[in-house]
């Protein structure tokens, strides 16, 4: 039925949507009774632990497991060969958008050969993960060693070691993009700038480490799995297909979980090898994967060496980018997501704000013995945005133009839109000026570079740098996994349902790992429907008893999430009117709802909500007989045209460089975001922050140190830096709100804004502050060697 | 974390340590007699903070762990004849908190909020770092710029052992396997200028420089000194180069540098993913400047913020 | 090598308790896996990122670097007895107000740490407060929420406030 156009609920009083709201569960986390994975046990519950490969690649000659299953406790020791019977068939990490990609098929566990040290060779299942250890240490492996490739650089090259020899070479994948001239653009500039860069491999530490827990019940053919994951109906399908097992008797749980940040959304082979052991012994098998082993297991992302160029008029108009991209992924390309994606976003991405003409672009991904790259925080746009905006910088510099001036000469202004940017995507809905213009009153920047200039004839080297950013969010069906068919749910859905005693359901295929999901759904369905946010009580992670949804990942939760459930809420508040208006003998287009209850159009309070659900549930009879209330409503909702929803903004970062030591402090940092409609202002903001210190790890700290043989040589918290409370600065948040043109909600993703940019206004600064010294960085992360280097002191 | 090539075993990530037999001393005696019987199969645990990681992941698997925290004879920090003694169980805390060390030793007290974090200095022990003897310790270094004596005892009786003869590499000391250290002792002396430096990448992680000064001026002149460095090499090393180019001179920019200029030949730093040899040499010649700074600083009553 | 055991008797969050337990095991298995108190995590397992952050005879340890035998004889407060006492319930209001966590993973530990801070009663800088909470890694938040929330509670302290919530 048509509704009649009433006044947004959005705009209204008592909409929660705007407004900060704390978070229930978070009451919970501060008094311990959080859930997580590894605090559910299940009677007679047995422990995994793994036996890794010591090798970057070695062929496997032979395991012998029978002094390793006669220890106490041992309850099953399976080997790779031994898994894979149980597998409907290896995994293959390519999708067909990425055209020309390869990847070798890749088993669960290593079958005949390991590939990356740390690649799971066996499992063993005990009563106690100690006793496990105990016994994976006795499991006997003949190994023949081969040469390792761990070296990107030289992958390509005709007598470096081939990983994978059905496929020829190390190439996994290949892309260009072009557009304009580029020869005549760069040949006819006024400054052409030209930079080699490197990013460090990183890992992405989330605190509480992969988890599973996975038992079957052999009598229902039902296996139920409780794990700590981004994406449960992805793993559920995964599950499902690998072990051959309908995907409607898998139930996925993801209780509380303890930080992802894109780990989560992946497949591992070590997590099939504990649910096969499940349901071959019938017993509830659990996985916890330590610090040490997630270090050379989880995904890895980041590893790229770029050749950058900008070219420029002397009146600092940008002509044109040139990149060339050098990404070292792992071993396989990883499933189903691949791990081409991040290469494939540093071509999309570099440049984004600006409305340069000429570009060009070229990745090469190849593989290497290291542990499979993947999906992490906001994917190749850390590297997108460092190149970029470096460039930017040193042209401005260069040419005597302030670096805020140079963006204000190129970036798209805000009535621009749509617009397509040099890379080919299509831009919507952004704020670069307002940004711009916002930033430079929080950091105070006039004054900033008084100081600086002040505290420079004093010889103390401080740096401030920007970096103008845009991030694609909420992916859509029309791009890289939907065309490219992967298993992969680009739509999302809620299904919202009043109960008798008007209290309100809301289950969401999105899910929430403490950014906040959960309650701006809360906030979303609260509002649209009229009622007290105390009386909505939302359900996610549950694949029993959610509908069908892609999870949380590419900061879709709000954007693709949030207008499901707002559409939902609309259509059964609809509902609820029409029945009201047969009770109260009025027209419905007269009626709101409004704290719970049915108003009229004079504001007078006419019939609660729950009187509404106990009649509809209990006493029927006072309904009309042609009236069946259903008072359940699902609503899904996708992009229909664009392949993601692009969210800008800008970082400040304000740094004292000891140019001494190379120590590099970090003063304050500033972001202005556009994140759309802002559901829940605090949760934006500390989404930006946290971010933010992500991305300051590997702009200064984090590094996945590598030798020439494939080990990982730094493999504990204490060896690879994250960032901790010290070093860490303030850090201000403001957002410009223009509303998504998508959706009725207006919202984008806000998850990844910090880190996606913050590496570049730090590189930025650092370099700020060293360029009256002639020295200038251009690898990542920036460690105190790297400065002195750049100084010319070692 | 190297792995093992060419064994049988598989890459070493374990968090749960492999079996061993436990002991809770209940006294000196006892634990001397286990360790005349095991030697290099047991292992002491004190405060347990670099042990039990070690343990954890399975790079060490001693067969007998002592467990001394409760052999009071180990506790406890006092003065006499003009020493401070502080015994092996002392926590990092205590030490930190202590009135004789301020007092008496104040170039350990300001080396204690360098060590590690909040928690690992409740537990932590005194007699557990120098027993340990990582080079980028903070304790071995003051130990070495304080002259002190380290007292072992072994079922056979005690001995003791000068700070400049204790250290001998990586993780590597004169104790032997059957002895246990029980105390340490500092002289306490008189009219010293501390200076402590270091610089680690993260506060409380292992340094990778520092320096643990102790200066003696007189009329203005350095009379004497110990200048040690730490996180260079793989022991703390007393710099005689570096004194003798400063001694008999006044603290100064030129002092200074002749100090740094000498420095070269004092240490042969190490290079390793952490920091190249140059880089922790840069460093160390950057800190000896700062602290010969400060200690003039200090000599004249104020202090430079550093 | 047979797996040794011995007995301890100890007293956790306030509740005396007798069990058997492996030498090898830790303290925070032990209370987690034996006594059921899930509010302790486990985040590395060598001493690096404070999750397992526990008090024990009244100071601040990691409960990863302590084995179960080493508590025995000893007093035991977990997060879930800090909470019971109440003695930080205006840190952990301040927490919630200001959303100073939000994975949760880390937020045990952290308190466990903030609560020797704002036990302590003196007055702290932001940089004070941040040097304090060093040894507690948070990958979700960035810490500048969680040093707000800590801030405002010793503020809150010193203004008389005492542990009102």
């Amino acid at each position: 039925m048509s509704e009649p156009a009433r006044p947004s609920p959005l705009a209204g009083s008592n909409s929660y949507v705007g407004r900060t709201v704390p978070r229930l569960a978070a009451k919970a986390a501060v008094t311990g009774r959080g859930r997580y994975t590894d605090d559910v046990t299940l009677p007679r519950m047995l422990h995994a632990a793994f036996l890794r490969s010591p090798y970057a690649h070695a062929r496997i000659l032979g395991i012998e497991t029978a002094v390793a299953k006669r220890e106490p406790g041992i309850a099953l020791v399976m080997t790779g060969a031994e898994l894979a019977t149980l597998c409907t068939g290896p995994w293959v990490g390519t999708l067909s958008c990425f055209a020309g990609m390869k990847s070798a098929p890749q088993y669960p566990m290593a079958v005949d050969r390991a590939c990356w040290a740390g690649e799971p060779i066996a499992i063993v299942v005990a009563d106690t993960r100690a006793q496990a250890e105990d016994a994976a240490e006795l499991i006997r492996i003949e190994w023949q060693e081969l040469p390792a490739i761990a070296d990107k650089s030289i992958a390509l090259e005709r007598h470096a070691p081939v990983l994978h020899a059905e496929l020829g070479d190390n190439l996994a994948f290949r892309k260009n993009i072009e557009a304009g001239d580029v020869e005549a653009a760069f040949a006819g500039a006024d400054l052409v700038v030209e930079e080699n860069f490197e990013f460090g491999r990183h890992t992405a530490v989330s605190l509480e480490p992969r988890a599973l827990l996975a038992t079957y019940d052999k009598a229902t053919g039902k296996l139920t799995i409780t794990t700590s994951s981004q994406c449960p109906h992805m793993i559920q399908r995964v599950f499902a297909q690998t072990l051959g097992i309908p995907d409607h008797n898998v139930q996925i749980i993801a209780p509380d979980v303890g930080g992802s940040f894109g780990l989560k959304i992946h497949s591992y082979g070590d997590e099939v090898a504990a649910v096969a052991a499940a349901i071959k012994l019938g017993r509830p098998v659990k996985f916890i994967a330590d610090r040490l082993e997630s270090f050379v297991s989880d995904i890895h992302a980041r590893e790229n060496s770029v050749k950058g160029r900008i070219a420029v008029t002397r009146s600092g108009e940008i002509l044109g980018f040139d990149i060339d991209v050098l990404s070292g992924a792992g071993a396989y390309s990883q499933y189903p997501r691949t791990s081409v994606f991040e290469a494939n976003q540093i071509l999309t991405i570099t440049g984004g704000p600006y409305r340069h003409k000429h570009y060009r672009a070229r990745a090469t991904v190849v593989y290497l013995n290291k542990a499979p790259s993947s999906q992490y925080r906001a994917v190749g746009h850390p590297i997108a945005n460092t190149i970029g905006e470096h460039l930017l910088e040193q042209a401005a510099y260069r040419l005597g133009i302030d670096p805020i001036e140079m963006r204000r000469r190129n970036v798209f202004p805000d009535d621009a839109y749509p617009a397509v940017s040099a890379s080919g995507i299509r831009l919507k809905d952004l704020s670069h000026q307002r940004c711009l213009d916002l930033i430079v009153e929080r950091m105070g920047y006039e004054e900033l570079r008084g100081e600086q200039v002040r505290l420079r004839r004093q010889g103390v080297q401080r740096g401030i740098g920007i970096a103008a950013f845009i991030k694609g969010t909420s992916p859509g069906p029309l791009g890289y996994y939907g065309s490219g068919g992967a298993p992969i749910s680009l739509q999302d859905a809620c299904v919202i349902k009043l109960e008798p005693n008007g209290g309100v359901i809301c289950a969401v295929g999105v899910t929430e790992q403490g950014q906040g999901t959960n309650t701006i759904v809360g906030q979303i369905a609260a509002t649209a429907l009229g009622v007290s946010i105390e009386t909505v009580r939302v359900i996610s992670g549950d694949t029993d008893a959610v509908p069908y949804g892609g999870g949380t990942f590419g900061s879709r939760a709000a954007a693709i999430g949030g207008e499901a459930v707002y559409q939902a809420a609309r259509a059964l508040k609809s509902e609820i009117l029409a029945i009201a208006g047969e009770l109260l003998q009025t027209e419905p287009s007269l009626l709101d709802v409004s704290d719970g209850i049915v108003v009229d159009a004079t504001g007078s309070r006419r019939l609660p909500l729950a009187e509404i659900g106990r009649i509809c549930h209990f006493q029927l009879g006072e309904l009309p007989s042609s009236r069946q209330p259903v008072l359940s409503h699902t609503r899904r909702f996708r992009l229909t045209e664009d392949l993601y929803i692009f969210a800008n903004g800008v970082h400040g970062a304000y740094v004292e460089v000891d140019t001494d030591t190379g120590f590099v402090r970090l003063l304050k940092h500033w972001v202005v975001e556009d994140c759309g409609r802002l559901i829940n202002p605090q949760l934006a903001d500390e989404q930006v922050r946290g971010g933010c210190v992500q991305g300051i790890g590997g702009a200064l700290y984090e590094h996945l140190l590598y030798d020439r043989e494939g080990q990982l040589t730094n493999g504990t918290l204490a060896d690879y830096l994250v960032p901790m409370a010290a070093e860490m600065p303030d850090i201000d948040v403001a957002h410009v709100e223009t509303p998504s043109s998508v959706s009725e909600l207006g919202a984008k993703g806000v998850g990844e804004s910090g880190t996606g940019a913050a590496p570049a206004a730090i590189m930025n600064a650092v370099n700020d502050a060293l360029r009256p010294l002639n020295g200038r960085v251009t690898s990542q992360p920036i460690t105190p060697e790297t400065v002195l280097r750049a100084l010319g002191k070692i | 974390m190297a792995a093992c090539p060419g064994n049988r075993h598989g890459s070493g990530e374990r968090v749960k340590p492999a079996k061993f037999s436990y002991v809770r001393a209940g006294g000196l005696a006892q634990v001397l007699e286990l360790l005349a019987e095991h030697g290099e199969e047991a292992q002491i645990l004190a405060g347990g903070q670099s042990l039990m990681p070690v343990l954890n992941m399975r790079l060490s698997q001693p067969k007998l762990l002592i467990d001394i925290n409760r052999v009071d004879v180990l506790k406890g920090i006092g003065f006499e004849a003009g020493h401070v003694r502080i015994g092996a169980l002392a926590r990092h805390v205590e030490v930190a908190n202590s009135p004789i060390v301020r007092q008496y030793l104040p170039l350990i007290a300001e080396a204690m909020p360098q060590v590690a974090h909040v928690a690992v200095r409740n537990r932590g022990t005194f007699g557990g770092s120098i027993a340990l003897a990582d080079p980028a310790a903070e304790l071995p270094a003051c130990a070495l710029a304080l002259e002190a004596r380290f007292v072992v005892a072994s079922s056979q009786g005690r001995r003791e052992i000068a700070a400049a003869d204790f250290f001998k590499g990586m993780q590597a000391t004169a104790r032997r396997p059957n002895e246990l250290l029980i105390e340490t002792l500092i002289p306490a002396r008189q009219h010293r200028i501390p200076v402590f430096l270091e610089l680690a990448r993260r506060h409380g992680d292992f340094a990778i420089a520092g320096l643990a000064f102790q200066l003696l001026l007189e009329d203005g002149l350095v009379a004497d000194g110990r200048l040690a460095y730490f996180a260079s090499e793989d022991r703390p090393t007393l710099a005689l180069r570096a004194l003798a180019a400063i001694r008999g001179q006044r603290l100064g920019p030129a002092t200074a540098e002749a100090a740094v200029a000498a420095l070269a030949g004092d240490l042969a730093p190490i290079d390793n993913a952490q920091a190249s040899a140059k880089m922790r040499l840069h460093l160390q010649c950057v800190l000896t400047r700062r602290a010969l700074a400060e200690a003039r600083a200090r000599s004249s009553g104020q202090t430079r913020t550093a | 090598m047979s797996e040794e055991t011995m007995p301890i008797s100890l007293t956790v969050n306030g509740e005396k308790v007798s069990r058997s337990v492996p030498v090898r095991q830790h303290l925070v298995d032990f209370l987690r896996t034996e006594l059921g108190l899930t509010g302790t995590h486990l985040g590395c397992e060598h001493g690096s990122c404070g999750a397992c952050s526990v008090r024990v005879d009244g100071v601040l340890v990691r409960g990863c670097l302590m084995l179960a035998v080493q508590a025995d004889g000893s007093e035991v407060i977990t997060i879930e007895g800090l909470d019971a006492r109440g003695e930080i319930a205006d840190l952990q209001a301040a927490f919630v107000e200001r959303n100073a966590l939000q994975c949760g993973f880390c937020t045990a530990g952290m308190l466990m740490a903030a609560a020797e801070l704002v036990g302590a009663g003196a007055g702290k800088t932001r940089a004070e407060i941040r040097t304090h909470l060093a040894g507690n890694f948070c990958r979700c938040t960035g810490y500048h929420a969680i040093v707000d929330a800590v801030a405002v509670t010793l503020e809150r302290r010193a203004n008389g406030g005492g542990n009102r919530v």
